[in-house]
This record gives C-alpha cells, structure tokens and sequence, in this order.
C-alpha cells in the first residue's frame, strides 16, 4: 500500500484540564472518503482544526503529505480546503467576489481565479446569483458557496466540518451530490458528521469518535456487521409501559436496547421475530422492522445515540 | 505529477524568514479592502473627513473670532493655525483606531472573516499587516483631503508643511497596530468603550486647543507619557516650520509604538488561530 496522505499517532490535545482528543491514531490514503462520526463534543473539529493547520496539538505526531502541520503550516494549508462548520464568508463581498479574493490569499493570480471562478460557480449552482451580497443567501447557497471557495486553489484534500448541518433535507441532497462528484475527480474527503445517514452516504471508510477517543474503524458497511445484526425491530408500547414490556421481552433474542421512546431489539429476520412477538400476545402499539444502520454501531459501542 | 499553482506558490516560499507567520500576502489583503470599499455605505468615509474639517470651523472661527492671535513660546500665530494641525493628527488617530478596533473586533468575532483567511496559506502576521496597511491607505487619505482644505486657507506655513502628510501615515500607523492588538484581547463589545474611555481625555487634554504649557510641569510629564501629544507636537512643529530634533524623539515614540503592537497582534493572532 502507498503511503498515507495523512497519518496520525496518539494525537492529543488537551484545554486545560479538558482533553478533547485523547491519543487517537489513524491513516487517511489518497482518494479515500474518510469520515469521523460521534456526537457533538466527541473532538472531530479539533481533530480536524489540527489537520487543518490551525490549531496545535497537546501531544502525539501528525503528518500531512509528509510534513509538520506546526512547522509547515502556510504549505500544508495551501494543500487544503476548508470547509468550516461555522459559515465565514465575507459578509461584505458578493458571491463572486468571495471566490476571487479567497484565490487571492493563496497568492493565485488574478487571471487564473477569475477563469476558475466559472468553473466554481457552475459546480455550486450560483450562477445566477454571481452578484448577489453573501447576507442574501439561503443557508443551503451559501454552505454551497464555502465549498466552491474551498475548491478555488484546487485543493487535493477537502476538510469538511458538519457540512450539512442546520440544511433541510433537499438541501442536504444537492450537497451531498456535489461532494460525490468531487470524490469521483479524486479528491480526498475528510468529514466529520453526527449524521449517521451522511455518514452512511459519503464516507468509504470512518472511524467513531466518543469523548476524544476512537471507538471503532472501518467501512460503513464493515462496521454495521460487526456491531449489529442484519435487522431491527424498533417497538412502541407507550412510554409508560415501554418499561414493562421490556423486561418481558428481553429473553426472545441476542440484544436489545431501550430507548426512552421505543424498544429496539436486534435480530437477522425482523419479520420473524415480530410474528413470535404477537404470537406470545404483545401488542405493540407501534411496529418497525429496518436495517441496521450506523445509530446502531453507535449505540452498541457507547450505550448513547448520536443526536441526544 | 500534478502540483496544484496553490502549492507552488506556498513551497516557493520554503526556508524564507517567519514563513510560519507570514506569506507576503499584504497586498491581495489591501485588495479586499478597496473590494469591500467600493461597495460600502460612503457615510463613515465622509464622517472620517467632516469631523476634524467641523472642528476646524467651529474652533478655529469661533473661538479665533475672540482670540485671533495667540502667544506661544514667545511667538504670536494666528489661533487657526495653531489648532489646525492638531486636528490633522487627531484625525489621523481616530481613523485609524476605528479601523483597527470597530472593524477589527467585528470581522474577528462577528463574520469570523480572519478564521477564513487564515485557513489558507496566508498567517497571521499578513492578516495584521494587511488590516494595518488599509487603515493607513485611509490614512493618508485623510490627511490629505485636510491638508487640501488647510493649506487654500493659509494654516500651513512651512514647507515642511508638506511633510505633516507621511507624518499623519506615521502616526495612524501607529495607532492601528496598538489598537489591533488591544483589540485581539476584547471580549466583547462593551469592552471596546475602554478604547473611547482613554481616547477623549486624551483628546482634550493633549494640547490641541491650548498649548500644554499652560498646565503644571507635573501634569506635562504625564500628558507627554501618552501619544497624542506627540503626535501634535509633530505635526504642529511640521505645519509650522519649527523644525528641531524634537521632532525626531517624537516620529520616535511612534517607532517604537508600531513594533510593539505588530508583535502584540502578531502573538495574539497565532494564538487565538492556533488555539
């Protein structure tokens, strides 16, 4: 296997008595999509601010194309864009001036932007809204503008923090469609989410982050098998007697958990394990057999959902 | 292999000194500054201008109606041309303490603009030198739209009149890197009142209006510590042809005001950046 673009060992990083990255280790290869999942407060911005040559870490070492990102910080970044889980577009500037200037302070000359710009509009389907202050757009345009600005000196790799967080759902899609496509030109993505269908949707590979620590690795898929069955089956009795019921049936398969509204119990053949269900005279109020997904891994490694 | 221009651009700069601070990134700063500016509210531009040209009529043809001539150091000059300069360097402070607190604090807290610029490859020390460079470019605007309005009036006297311009630069420049860096340590809003809390006094008791002899020798002393009063000492010493090595102790002070504040906001950048 070729080297890894970027490569981490026991990177940790602590304010003061709070550690917020506690030795993680991992390797991100090129053209990989490369996920980090964990609830908000896991240290996946500050693993990626420290990826991102903006922030140093406490201890551990880190590699980024081979260098030092704390001694090397301007040409690591000039590898990198940035996608930020907190909007900073130039609120003073227009669309397309955004994209401009933003080539500008990569020192980029200003005709080489300025064909580029073109390129960057189409992708981020502003076009139309070229002109436009940056105050006037919708939260999803300007989510779209900070990628295409990220994109303006043709990073390698794309650093993207929460980037669909606060989108409604058509808005997620366009988004999500986009970074498809950049993944499809080569382009190595890093992405943290508390998503577990964006998740699901972008990453090749993930690793899962609770409390600055890695839980586990893998691929999406890789993972779901190794820590959940096939199926759930996700029941509903009421919440008062959620409880009761529980403690019933607990004994009809491998693993269950309770969640404050609903049962979920984990099994290979959903419909078969509510038919013996009904057979033993439950009555669920509510019933739902679906395929395990990363919420699950989730749940299984810490005892916790994602979104709490 | 494929090297994008972005990497190029930053590997060329390889091994040069301070590259972990500094790109050479000031003039594309400079350029977002005349961006932003072309489409901004003129108001604030305008007001930067009126108020010491304001100040000069009221003052100068107010109080210069009671006092046409007044005595200073045993020399009688005109009262306009006695105030006139002092204002040139009060203006040239105020423009440049806004642009370096007001517009500083807002686009580090509020729009967050420098996380954005700093996550290329530009460092922190271009960020302050490009927003000290902007304030300066006004600067000497300024100073020069007064210098346009004093000089048809007959309130420069010396040829070195000329000189209060780059003066005027000198003294803003000074104001923005300390104003930048106090303004890297405010928390928030309110805070920045402290700014205006020191600049008032500063203002009406720095000899302005009336030369600083009039106060006791103990109260000089510490007027003298603060730097407006250098400010109008040059610019009035320039404005007046009272040219002396005073006047080099005094561009001094503003020497040494500048590099400490590059190296306050310098710090203080890397570290609110590289938290």
């Amino acid at each position: 296997m070729s080297n890894p673009l970027i490569s981490a060992r026991g990177l940790t990083k602590k304010f003061g008595d709070f550690t917020a990255v506690n030795g993680i280790d991992f390797d991100v290869f090129k053209g990989d999509s490369f996920g980090f999942l964990g609830p908000n407060g896991a240290g996946k911005s500050t693993a990626m601010r420290i990826i991102g040559a903006t922030s140093q870490r406490t201890s551990g070492s880190v590699s980024i194309l081979g260098k030092d990102p704390e001694i090397n910080g301007p040409q690591i970044r000039a590898h990198l864009g940035v996608v930020p889980q907190q909007d900073n577009l130039d609120m003073q500037l227009s669309v397309v001036e955004n994209l401009y200037i933003y080539g500008r302070y990569f020192g980029l000359p200003r005709k080489f932007v300025k064909n580029k710009i073109e390129e960057l509009l189409t992708f981020a389907q502003l076009e139309e809204k070229r002109d436009t202050k940056v105050e006037a757009l919708s939260g999803g345009m300007k989510r779209r503008l900070t990628i295409a600005r990220a994109l303006v000196s043709e990073p390698e790799i794309l650093i993207l923090d929460e980037p669909t967080t606060g989108l409604d759902p058509q808005a997620r899609h366009i988004l999500w469609d986009r970074l498809f496509r950049l993944k499809e030109q080569g382009v190595t993505l890093l992405i943290t989410t508390h998503f577990m269908d964006e998740a699901e949707q972008l990453c090749d590979r993930l690793i899962v982050m609770d409390k600055g620590s890695i839980m586990a690795e893998g691929s999406p898929a890789s993972l779901i098998k190794d820590y959940s069955t096939k199926e759930v089956l996700e029941l509903r009795f009421g919440s008062d007697r959620n409880q009761s019921m529980a403690d019933s049936l607990r004994s009809m398969c491998d693993r269950t958990e309770e969640l404050p509204d609903r049962f979920l119990m984990y099994t290979d053949d959903g419909e078969a394990l509510l038919e013996k269900i009904y057979a033993a005279d439950f009555h669920p109020k509510t019933s739902l057999v679906r395929r395990s997904s990363l919420e699950d891994v989730f749940l299984r490694l810490t005892g916790r959902t994602l979104i709490e | 292999m494929f090297i994008p221009m972005a990497v190029a651009i930053a590997d060329a700069r390889a091994g040069k000194r301070g590259e972990r601070v500094y790109s050479g990134r000031v003039p594309q700063l400079l350029e977002r500054g005349f961006i932003a500016f072309k489409s901004s509210t003129y108001m604030i531009v305008l007001s930067g201008f009126l108020e010491p040209v304001l100040y000069l009529l009221s003052f100068g043809y107010g109080i210069g109606k009671l006092l046409p001539i007044i005595s200073v150091d045993g020399e009688n000059i005109k009262y306009v041309a006695f105030i006139a300069p002092a204002l040139l360097a009060t203006s040239a402070m105020n423009g440049a303490i806004y642009d370096s607190t007001m517009n500083v604090f807002f686009k580090l807290n509020h729009d967050r603009i420098y996380h954005g610029m700093l996550a290329t490859s530009m460092g922190p020390l271009d960020v302050a030198l490009g927003e000290i460079g902007w304030a300066l470019i006004r600067g000497f605007a300024y100073a020069c739209a007064f210098m346009a309005v004093m000089a048809p009036l007959g309130l420069i006297i010396s040829p070195w009149g000329l000189l209060a311009i780059p003066a005027a630069v000198l003294i803003a420049f000074g104001f923005a890197s300390c104003g930048m860096a106090v303004t890297s340590y405010m928390k928030s809003f309110q805070q920045l009142e402290l700014v205006n809390i020191f600049l008032l006094p500063m203002f009406l008791f720095s000899g302005s209006f009336y030369p600083l002899s009039v106060f006791p020798q103990w109260l000089q002393f510490i007027i003298n510590l603060f730097p407006l009063s250098h400010a109008i000492h040059l610019v009035r010493g320039l404005c007046l042809g009272h040219i002396d090595f005073a006047l080099l102790g005094h561009a001094f002070y503003f020497v040494v005001m500048i590099i400490i504040g590059l190296i306050f906001t310098t710090k203080r950048l890397n570290a609110l950046f590289m938290k």
